[in-house]
């Protein structure tokens, strides 16, 4: 069994990595299409959001909390406190007012 | 000074830097996947280099669960792929921020590194990016979140509830920090930030849509939300204004 797990973690490992080696290798020029070029600086900013919203919410043990943490690291963020100073804050935000939720 | 052109060593230690509290976020993440890890038979070591060499973990997490369901090598290919499809849009996206005349090797030291949260702070970078960057960040960030899934395989359990809640919003409030300051001065970024915060709700409740996997979410949502942006509001293309509007923005 353990194994077998082995070559489950290596297929894992190739096909991951694969996905992200590929694009990187192979596409060695500045890419000149103005589409693209903006397709790819909206990218980043469409992906984070998507990630963060609505998984922050559901992430805590009450949606509440996490709602609370999201509303604080986006004015933190906004008065530009640093990447870690923004993480701990939501972190802070979660810990404490579960206290009074849960 | 663009960031380019600051030594390879002053950017590994920025690096190391900024993935320090990525590395914190991962650890508490990777105790939740140690979990689901252990229920699929891992040892604390396979997850230690289950996580080494593949640094995701919705992936890692979708992964697990066909170990655990004994399912076949094509269907741990199959979903390994399609959960971390997300990557090839990144991986792109970086492949057009490395300088032109870097040493090609570096790009697959590059790739390993492409996370979400190290592409996060790699965008952030002013200018060309320097590859000591990512491999500074990796290399506080990725051993922090094999060591966590190991200790997650262990002890995953012990862990109160409480910590684990607080610590899991620690990579999402790194995202905000990414993506809201430059929404400050552009408004198409604020505007844009705003409609992905509403499609993602949206996507996750409607009857088709909520059906896909997050990663397939994420993936048709990116693509969506910015071609149809690009189609409205074209970035100023052209490598000078770009540069100097990053400069300007920073």
């Amino acid at each position: 069994m353990s194994k077998s797990i082995n070559l489950y973690i290596l297929v894992m490992f190739a096909v991951t990595y694969l996905v992200r080696v590929l694009p990187v290798t192979l596409i060695r020029r500045r890419i000149r299409s103005p589409f693209l070029q903006s397709f790819l600086y909206y990218v980043p900013y469409v992906t984070l959001a998507v990630m963060t919203f609505p998984a922050m919410i559901e992430a805590t043990q009450s949606p509440v909390s996490g709602a609370l943490a999201l509303v604080a690291g986006i004015v933190a963020a906004w008065f530009g406190r640093s990447l870690l100073q923004v993480a701990s804050l939501c972190c802070i935000v979660v810990l404490v007012s579960e206290f009074f939720i849960v | 000074m663009t960031a380019g052109n600051k030594n390879n060593k002053a950017m590994f230690f920025e690096g190391l830097r900024d993935g320090l509290p990525i590395g914190l976020g991962y650890f508490a993440v990777a105790f939740a996947l140690g979990v689901a890890a252990r229920d699929a038979g891992l040892s604390p070591l396979q997850g230690f280099i289950a996580s080494i060499l593949c640094l995701a973990s919705a992936g890692e997490y979708a992964g697990f669960t066909v170990i655990a369901a004994a399912s076949g090598l094509f269907e741990m290919a199959l979903i390994t792929l399609i959960v971390n499809a997300r990557y090839l849009l990144m991986s792109t996206a970086v492949s057009q921020k490395l300088p032109e005349k870097m040493h090609p090797i570096h790009r697959f030291g590059v790739a390993y590194f492409i996370t979400d949260e190290i592409f996060a702070i790699e965008m952030r970078q002013k200018g060309d990016l320097n590859p000591f960057y990512p491999y500074g960040a990796g290399a506080v960030a990725a051993p922090l979140w094999a060591l966590g899934t190991a200790l997650g395989i262990l002890v995953g359990n012990l862990m109160p509830a409480r910590i684990v809640s607080a610590l899991g919003v620690a990579l999402f409030g790194m995202f905000l920090a990414v993506i809201i300051p430059p929404s400050k001065e552009d408004r198409i970024i604020l505007g844009l930030i705003i409609v992905s915060f509403a499609a993602s709700l949206a996507a996750s409740k409607l009857p088709w849509l909520s059906s896909l996997s997050s990663g397939n979410r994420i993936i048709l949502l990116t693509i969506v939300l910015s071609a149809a942006a690009s189609v409205l509001f074209p970035h100023p293309s052209g490598d000078s204004t770009e540069e100097k509007r990053k400069e300007d923005r920073i």
